[in-house]
């Protein structure tokens, strides 16, 4: 299952520079798990002591906040595009369907 | 008297309940979220828009827009609605809704830039807004004016000189255009330059800790100045959280992340630094801004 993930640019340094990633992943989790075995030096920046993923971490899945939905759990489907934002104080409800410039 | 008037001059609270573990290490912190708008961020920009007016820059019918993520812009709001002037922001679109919601409560209009670009995305957002309309706007560019600075240096380093009776030894906080830091510390070491400044960071160029900057991965603003920086200590969003919630439950201090994340750099740097040594740090906003974030009810 072909899952987009959308980098922000503070964790691109990790990813050679890529700002889009394919992955592979039944769950949130899963696709979050891939991006760490693809880019080891990214772990510690997304996951804490015990494997969870920071607190200040939201991952929109197509406009919605996984943390609503099941979180690490919530099921994606194949052709799905994710984003890691970083919570600033509650964050966007749906940072996607702002007004883009 | 206007609100122009009410800004900075803030008291300096004592916070020595935090540092009993340090014995004879003294911590203080400006409370500068008792500015009128709520932050640190009016004192900038007081100084950026009287410079406007002063110069000619910032005439009837123009337009100030700037980017930020967030405390600036409504001190921009707050500021330009006072004077007559519409106020236009270039914000991330994580912006927390407290933000959004001051912003427009004043009138300014909001542009929400890409999230995934963070605060460097809004500020090439309004650079490009401000080359295309060279008449029609004022562009204050809080990140390299060197009004930001300048202020701090008459004003919040001069305070803290005052309210500590020249006894302040160590000053620390974290970087967001860096003014704070810079006019702070360089005012400090001209009174005395054994006055040692700190800068916070966040563990990682991803984080939680709003308004400040991971300079080692984003663009320095040109008021930075590198030469300022004695020591750096490393906070995490997560330690950040943690002594925000504190401050509210223990000391009745309701402020926000970076005020969170200054104080618990400011109790790392208390465990190596000698007794008698009196830090000041910041509390540059308040935690009613924050109120949206899961955060406070943790732990």
């Amino acid at each position: 299952m072909s899952i987009t993930l959308l980098m922000p640019t503070a964790l691109r340094g990790f990813t050679d520079g890529k700002s889009e990633i394919s992955l592979d992943g039944e769950t949130v989790g899963q696709v979050l798990l891939a991006l760490a075995k693809a880019y080891p030096d990214i772990s510690t920046h997304l996951f804490d002591e015990a494997g969870e993923l920071r607190s200040f971490i939201n991952v929109f899945i197509n406009g919605e906040n996984a943390k609503s939905s099941g979180g690490l759990k919530r099921a994606v489907k194949d052709g799905e595009t994710l984003m890691l934002v970083p919570a600033i104080a509650g964050g966007s409800a749906n940072p996607l369907e702002r007004g883009k410039l | 008297m206007d609100v122009f008037d009410l800004v900075g001059d803030t008291a300096l609270l004592t916070l020595d309940r935090l540092t009993v573990d340090f014995p004879g290490v003294r911590l203080s912190a400006k409370a500068e979220y008792l500015n009128p708008s709520g932050s640190v961020k009016d004192r900038a920009a007081r100084a950026m828009l009287k410079k406007g007016l002063e110069t000619g820059l910032l005439t009837k019918g123009k337009t100030i827009i700037d980017a930020t993520s967030g405390n600036t812009g409504i001190a921009y709001a707050m500021l330009g609605a006072s004077l007559g002037f519409s106020v236009r922001l270039y914000i991330p679109a994580n912006a927390n809704r407290e933000r959004k919601s001051l912003l427009s409560a004043y009138g300014a209009q909001i542009v929400e830039t890409d999230p995934l670009e963070s605060s460097d995305g809004a500020y090439l957002a309004v650079k490009r807004a401000s080359e295309v309309d060279k008449t029609g706007l004022f562009f204050p560019d809080q990140y390299n004016n060197p009004e930001n600075p300048k202020t701090h240096y008459q004003h919040t380093g001069q305070e803290i000189w005052r309210q500590t009776e020249g006894e302040v030894t160590h000053f620390i906080c974290g970087l967001g255009t860096s003014g704070t830091f810079v006019g702070t510390s360089r005012r400090l070491k001209e009174e005395n330059s054994s006055i040692k400044t700190i800068i916070v960071q966040p563990d990682s160029p991803f984080h939680g800790i709003e308004g400040t900057k991971h300079m080692k991965s984003t663009i320095v603003p040109s008021i930075f100045d590198r030469n300022l920086v004695d020591d750096e200590i490393t906070v995490s969003t997560e330690e950040a959280y943690r002594m925000s919630r504190l401050l509210a439950r223990k000391l009745g201090i309701l402020v926000g992340i970076s005020s969170g994340a200054n104080i618990a750099g400011a109790l790392k740097l208390a465990k190596n630094i000698p007794p008698n040594s009196f830090i000041v740090s910041i509390l540059g906003d308040g935690g009613s801004r924050y109120l949206s974030d899961d955060f406070w009810n943790a732990g």
